[in-house]
């Protein structure tokens, strides 16, 4: 993988740059050195820090404050989905991961985390402690399904305009409610 | 390169931060301690401000309250604010900037921000109008005076004063991108650069950018990672450049670009395009980068 990628940049370096190639040695070319002078070389702008006026800037500079930003931006059907993403792939992966590791170490600490012992242990909760288990797993598991499809969509740069992002995420909001309350009920 | 991959990979996450870095530090970058108070101040809420009316109201007026943040760089060691001014809409142009110059030229002249074309070409007058960026000059000011506006800079930026925010970095990160015709060879015909109109009609949507950073300010991801993610508007110039048929340097464009931080920050959130006063979709715009990265 990683010299597939080294081989990989070495040929769209020299595609990109003829000349160069000309007068550079392979190995050059695999570490670059024969590009050095097409890397990027953000100069930044100098601010002159000799007169005066210059240096109650910079002292302003020490002081100013981050302006407002989280707390503050509209909610929107675009970030927050979005966040929402993130945090239902860590709820599903981190409760998969806890789960995973109690069933492993269950035999060794006496507790029973078989599927039959468990299946009849939540058979004697009440129906709405049971209810509200499922849903606590499959809202997250299908928010996060159903939204990953429209991030496979945007990597292939489509669906991404305004009004069908917008529609899109009403409808992924939607439909993980309601697949979520069928997936309890179940 | 190799070596550079390798460590890229192993490095723990705070080197491979600073190796992603695609701004060097030069001698007037802005220092990241405070020694007189943190930089991440909440401002004080306008329930514990005065509030400025309106001293031109007439008798039939329209109030409508306008709170604004408010932070003087020559009082260091206090906290921004929301300052609370009401208008009376009767007397005030239909828009936000409108209403901003109203009040300082007629409420309070210590009022800051940046305005210059009024028409949403020069991009001065961005800031975050109601929780949402966009430009004050293109902004209606909502009718309903029952619901105060609420008017704060730029999210995630340094506060120069009041509602201007600093952009030097923003600007430097567009210049690291090398926003300007690159080219080898001569034009063919030794006069002109020349372009079908099939290729000129894929920079519609892109050259119409006036850098005015509401769509970089309105990113998350470009809050939490500033220093080495370039942002929307940059990366939106960046493929301006990549999709340029008459530009020859593509490759190192796209290989400059190649890294965890300056492109792949982007987490498709699309609060870049959703937010864009110029009808313009950054998002885009970096699916397409991302995309052709992916299928070279």
């Amino acid at each position: 993988m990683l010299a597939q990628r080294v081989i990989h940049q070495s040929l769209r370096r020299v595609t990109a740059s003829q000349q160069a190639f000309k007068f550079a040695s392979p190995a050059a070319i695999a570490t670059g050195l024969a590009f050095r002078t097409q890397r990027r070389t953000a100069t930044a702008t100098t601010i002159s820090e000799s007169s005066e006026h210059t240096k109650i800037l910079a002292q302003q500079r020490l002081n100013r404050p981050v302006s407002p930003h989280l707390g503050i931006y509209q909610w929107q059907v675009t970030w927050i989905p979005s966040i929402m993403n993130r945090i239902t792939g860590c709820t599903l992966s981190g409760a998969f991961y806890l789960f995973g590791t109690a069933y492993l170490i269950a035999p060794y600490a006496g507790w029973h985390l078989e599927s039959a012992s468990m299946a009849a242990a939540f058979a004697a909760w009440p129906f709405a402690l049971q209810f509200a288990t499922k849903l606590f797993f499959a809202l997250p598991f299908t928010f996060h399904s159903l939204n990953g499809l429209r991030h496979l969509a945007w990597d292939t740069a489509s669906m991404m305009t305004n009004p069908k992002v917008n529609s899109t995420g009403w409808v992924v909001i939607g439909a993980s409610v309601v697949s979520a309350i069928g997936l309890a009920l179940l | 390169m190799a070596l550079r991959l390798a460590t890229r990979r192993l490095a723990p996450l705070t080197l491979r931060r600073g190796m992603a870095t695609t701004i060097e530090s030069g001698k007037d970058s802005i220092p990241a301690a405070s020694p007189i108070t943190t930089p991440n101040r909440s401002p004080v809420s306008e329930s514990k401000t005065s509030t400025i009316e309106d001293p031109q109201a007439g008798t039939d007026a329209k109030i409508k309250k306008f709170q604004v943040y408010r932070w003087n760089p020559d009082e260091p060691t206090s906290k921004p604010k929301m300052q609370t001014y009401t208008l009376d809409l009767n007397k005030t142009g239909p828009m936000m900037l409108d209403a901003l110059i109203r009040i300082k030229n007629e409420v309070d002249p210590t009022l800051t921000f940046r305005r210059s074309c009024r028409e949403g070409i020069c991009g001065s007058c961005a800031m975050n109008i109601d929780g949402i960026n966009t430009l004050a000059c293109l902004c209606r000011i909502p009718t309903d005076t029952s619901k105060e506006s609420r008017i704060y800079p730029l999210p995630h930026t340094y506060v120069v004063k009041d509602l201007v925010p600093d952009l030097t970095h923003f600007y430097k990160q567009y210049k690291s991108i090398k926003p300007y015709l690159q080219r080898d060879t001569p034009p063919p015909d030794g006069r002109e650069n020349r372009q079908s109109k099939a290729d000129r009609a894929k920079l519609d949507g892109l050259y119409e950018c006036i850098l005015c950073a509401c769509c970089s300010t309105s990113c998350p991801s470009y809050w939490w990672n500033s220093e080495e993610y370039l942002g929307p508007a940059v990366l939106l110039q960046s493929y301006r450049w990549i999709a340029d048929s008459r530009d020859e340097k593509t490759e190192q464009r796209k290989d400059a670009l190649n890294n965890s931080m300056a492109l792949y920050r982007c987490h498709t959130i699309l609060n870049c395009s959703r937010t864009c006063p110029k009808g313009l979709n950054p998002a885009l715009a970096i699916a397409e980068i991302k995309k052709s990265m992916a299928f070279t």
